[in-house]
């Protein structure tokens, strides 16, 4: 008999598989159903492969009962960005000039899910190359965002966090450059983690900026997105700037409590601009993370001013190289007509690209033009090692920072779409943990009197993933804002 | 070219494919040719999402080269993107090296005409090849992208090249010497060496630079000498007239023995470097260059000046060096008989090297006649076993039938006789039946020495000892 999945958690979902409770196949048409129904209004899957993710879901339940292990995840089925190249399966990262694309090989931490016995159910709307904080660069339409459909629910990885607030699978991988994964966790009101850099691999996840580029999960819940993490972390040869080191035990850190913790309370990130709700709702849950156990200290993080203009500076020139392969000659979008290969070129990528890719390749391009690169590569760099200093030092000091995610709860679709410079000005609680390549973690603090989700972000040290679902999942088990589910649009 | 008004001042850059089992970033096969695009994956050819792991049998191969150049090799080491657009390139950029090379500094030594030059290192570095441009005569064009990965080093030389013969000697080396290191196989037809050369000219006397040129295209060592020589004289017309060296780069057209230029520096790429963020720094410490250095085989120059020790002539030597193989056949003779060095470099270069198509196959388990089988032979006719002419019918028969020396002389009776009565009796019959020539000997003319010899030999079916003969017959005559 499958359960009611609107608002169930995966780690419930994928225990009741393994008791035999209910089966995987169940879960997959009571998801299928809800996405047939619901998905139409909110817009985050790009694919859904029904027949693959029943297929997948059979053979689970055949080894269920003839008593075979499934893994942690065995049965639960899950939602990947549409950044993660999967196998046989169209992966566009958003992008007309992916359009087409049928990978050939498998992303590692797509992998990784499967072999622990989750069920891809497709792949999901995404910022073009993951370049947005809104899902309006997606070339294939908007995410609208569950908690009130005229709003953004954040981006690059819009989809996936729309997903799971809408409870149209378990739980979702998203990618996270700038706040990609934190920031639509935090409008959606659903929790995100962006891992320490190289914690998760990035083999088979389309690159943007690929020193800033972290893969992590989305869940409804702190516990399954340590879940999720806990399959997907740990090294992987296949990408060199993997960490060699097994994933942590991040579900039972969740658990374990914050008594005893030091939180860093970064002062930089509590200045103006800041809507007066969002900072209300931030204080009040840093209050009552005191009244629980926790130690607040005041910590400061000097060059924060700086990172929106080293991330921007950093992104923009990665992205640039990055972007270089799409030229139609081997995948993807190739112009119907060129009569030179300068022609093929330009108006491949002219037709294929759209104008937040193309206003990265051209930034991009101009910072790495030769005899500008100390002026502004090599600059950025420099900059964001002092910011990454910034970190280790209030790290001496504390054992996790707590700020908000986003500076405002979700803004309407199209609000801000005239203004790149305002989009990018978004990110500014987001950005440096990424330059730092520490972990950080946005999970539901409260609720705008409208009723649009606010999100608390968590960083904690490189590798301090653990200390991060400390809080995270100490702070959840006092509150009940992750029990909150939007309406299902009608 | 002294007492030419202008000098040319030459630098290479010189592209070596390494011979490594799979590409410098992925798991595909890095070997030549194969089925177009079978030697593929999604790493080489660019695929969204894939990321490069950098084969560390590629960069030992480069370390080794450094080392065996005297190159410093740095002890961290980085990779760059260089961008620019090309079907054959997959990614859009080139993974290749830029502000800091693995190596620095070294030289290139070897000899040009006797004497021996030595040509300054700017640095080594790494880099990935890029695929392949076919086209079809239709007007149709594919990209075989069997190549794209394959690792490359790139040697780059001080400007220190003064003429198209000892750029082409220069380039001739570098092969030898990456062929004795076992890291490439130097096969300019099959490009796994390929050159670029930086040509000016100037002033003789003059130590400033002129404007240059890069010639492309030209991969082959006819091309290399025919490239520069043909850009010598063209900037020197230009001079000449007046007029001025652009700096551009120039594509060889070996058909027609003209260059003609590609593009301007002012059309020239940005190449938009940037630190590889997808790879970490490369640590080379010090057990790796330890452990490289150990097995650093000797060097052609080491082995040029040891073979002039052993009192070959400096034509022998070079011939010896010029391929490992042949260095490595003639000490493992010279073991077996160490007091004929050069009689072993004699028949080795007269008639092994003669006899192989490829001198680098000379050390196959199935080379008919081995180095210790040619050194037994070299003993036999030392010894006076064998004339030098029944040895080299002796060696004939070694290299068609895989027969020791020893055994075709003991089977077939071929050795010479040295048994002085039978010699003697030969000699006896010879004098007494030539009196006049015998009488005209005896009076001075011994000229006549050579008519004794030749009709004892005659006599003896070719296989009196000749050294005995000589002695006997000076004796009768005496």
């Amino acid at each position: 008999m499958a359960p009611e999945v609107r608002g169930a958690s995966l780690v419930a979902l994928a225990e009741g598989v393994a008791a035999k409770k209910w089966k995987s196949r169940d879960l997959v048409e009571a998801y299928l159903d809800r996405i047939a129904r619901l998905d139409k209004k909110i817009g985050s899957f790009l694919l859904v492969d029904g027949e693959g993710a029943r297929r997948a879901a059979d053979a689970i339940d055949k080894k269920i009962v003839a008593g075979e292990a499934v893994g942690q995840l065995g049965g639960v089925p899950i939602g990947l960005k549409d950044i993660y190249v999967t196998r046989g399966l169209e992966t566009t990262a958003g992008s007309k000039i992916l359009k087409g694309f049928i990978p050939p090989y498998e992303s590692t931490a797509s992998a990784r899910l499967a072999a622990a016995g989750a069920i891809r159910l497709g792949k999901l709307n995404m910022d073009e190359f993951a370049m947005g904080s809104s899902n309006e660069n997606s070339a294939f339409g908007p995410v609208h965002n569950p908690w009130d459909l005229e709003r953004v629910p954040g981006g690059s990885s819009g989809g996936s966090a729309a997903a799971v607030a809408a409870s149209l699978c378990a739980g979702t991988l998203g990618t996270d450059t700038g706040g990609s994964i934190r920031q639509p966790a935090s409008l959606c009101g659903v929790v995100g983690v962006k891992p320490t850099y190289g914690r998760v691999s990035r083999y088979g996840v389309i690159a943007f900026a690929s020193s800033l580029d972290h893969p992590g999960p989305f869940g409804r819940t702190v516990e399954d997105a340590a879940a999720l993490l806990e399959v997907i972390a740990g090294h992987d040869p296949m990408d060199s700037t993997s960490i060699p080191q097994p994933a942590g035990r991040y579900r039972q850190a969740s658990k374990a409590g914050l008594t005893g913790l030091r939180l860093g309370v970064p002062k930089e990130y509590f200045q103006s601009g800041m809507d007066p709700e969002v900072e209300a709702a931030v204080r009040k849950a840093l209050d009552e993370l005191g009244r629980a156990g926790a130690t607040l200290v005041p910590v400061s993080l000097p060059h924060t001013q700086y990172a929106i203009a080293t991330y921007y500076l950093i992104c923009m020139a990665e992205a640039s190289s990055n972007l270089a392969r799409y030229d139609g000659v081997r995948y993807g979008h190739r112009t119907a007509e060129a009569g030179s290969l300068e022609e093929l070129y330009a108006k491949t990528r002219g037709e294929g690209f759209g104008a937040e890719p193309k206003r990265r390749i051209v930034l991009g391009t101009y910072v790495l033009r030769a005899g500008y690169y100390e002026a502004y590569y090599g600059k950025a760099l420099r900059v964001r090692r002092l910011i990454a200093n910034d970190f280790a030092a209030a790290f001496a000091q504390c054992d996790v920072l707590v700020t908000p995610t986003s500076p405002t709860p979700a803004f309407k679709l199209g609000e801000r779409a005239a203004d790149p410079l305002q989009m990018y000005l978004a990110d500014i609680y987001t950005v440096a943990p990424p330059l730092a390549g520490v972990p950080a973690l946005s999970q539901c603090c409260g609720f705008t009197k409208s009723g649009l989700p606010i999100g608390l972000q968590t960083i904690g040290p490189t590798l301090g993933e653990e200390t991060v679902f400390r809080l995270a999942g100490a702070y959840e088990a006092r509150t009940q804002w992750h029990q909150r589910l939007p309406e299902d649009p009608s | 070219m002294s007492g030419d008004k202008y000098e040319a001042v030459i630098g290479l850059e010189v592209h070596v494919q390494l011979a490594t089992h799979t590409k410098i970033f992925s798991i595909s096969s890095a070997a030549f040719g194969g089925e177009p695009n079978a030697h593929t994956d999604p790493v080489c050819l660019g695929l969204p999402g894939a990321l490069p792991v950098l084969n560390r049998e590629a960069v030992d191969a480069a370390v080794r080269l450094g080392l065996a150049v005297g190159s410093h090799v740095r002890p961290r080491c980085r990779f760059a993107r260089k961008h620019y657009f090309y079907p054959d390139l997959p990614k859009g950029f080139q993974i290749s090296q830029y502000d800091e090379p693995l190596c620095e500094g070294g030289a290139v030594t070897f000899r040009l005409d006797g004497e021996v030059r030595q040509i300054r290192l700017t640095r080594i570095h790494m880099e990935d090849d890029a695929g392949k441009n076919i086209h079809d005569a239709s007007g149709v064009s594919f990209v075989d992208y069997n190549r794209a990965g394959v690792p490359l080093c790139e040697i780059v030389s001080e400007p220190d090249l003064r003429s198209a013969d000892e750029a082409a000697e220069y380039l001739r080396a570098i092969r030898t010497l990456v062929r004795y290191l076992g890291i490439s196989d130097g096969n300019m037809e099959e490009g796994s060496l390929r050159c670029d050369a930086n040509v000016s000219i100037r002033p003789r006397g003059e130590s400033k630079l002129g404007t240059k040129a890069e010639l492309k295209n030209i991969n082959s060592f006819k091309n290399v000498r025919d490239a520069i020589e043909h850009e010598i004289a063209r900037q020197k017309v230009l001079l000449g007239r007046g007029e001025r060296v652009v700096q551009e780069t120039r594509l060889w057209d070996p058909d027609r023995g003209i260059s003609a230029s590609m593009r301007s520096k002012e059309e020239a790429h940005d190449y938009r470097y940037f630190p590889e963020p997808d790879l970490p720094p490369v640590v080379v410490d010090e057990a790796w260059l330890l452990r490289a250095g150990a097995a650093l085989p000797e060097l052609p120059e080491a082995r040029h000046a040891r073979f002039l020790g052993l009192g070959l002539s400096a034509q022998d030597a070079q011939v010896l060096v010029a391929e490992r193989p042949i260095g490595d056949y003639f000490d493992q003779a010279l073991a077996a008989a160490p007091a004929h060095p050069k009689k072993i470099a004699n028949w080795l270069i007269n008639e092994v090297l003669g006899r192989v198509d490829d001198a680098r196959k000379l050390m196959d388990q199935d080379v008919p006649v081995p180095p210790a089988a040619l050194a037994e032979l070299v003993e036999l006719v030392e010894k006076g076993t064998l004339s030098g002419k029944l040895g080299k019918e002796v060696f004939g028969r070694m290299w068609q039938q895989r027969r020791r020396a020893g055994d075709i002389v003991a089977a077939e009776s071929v050795s010479l006789v040295s048994d002085t009565s039978v010699i003697e009796a030969a000699c006896q019959r010879v004098v007494e039946r030539s009196p006049d020539e015998a009488a005209r000997f005896r009076g001075g003319n011994v000229k006549l020495m050579g008519f004794f010899v030749g009709n004892v030999m005659k006599e003896t079916g070719g296989k009196a000892n000749p050294k005995i003969v000589d002695e006997i017959l000076r004796k009768l005559l005496g």
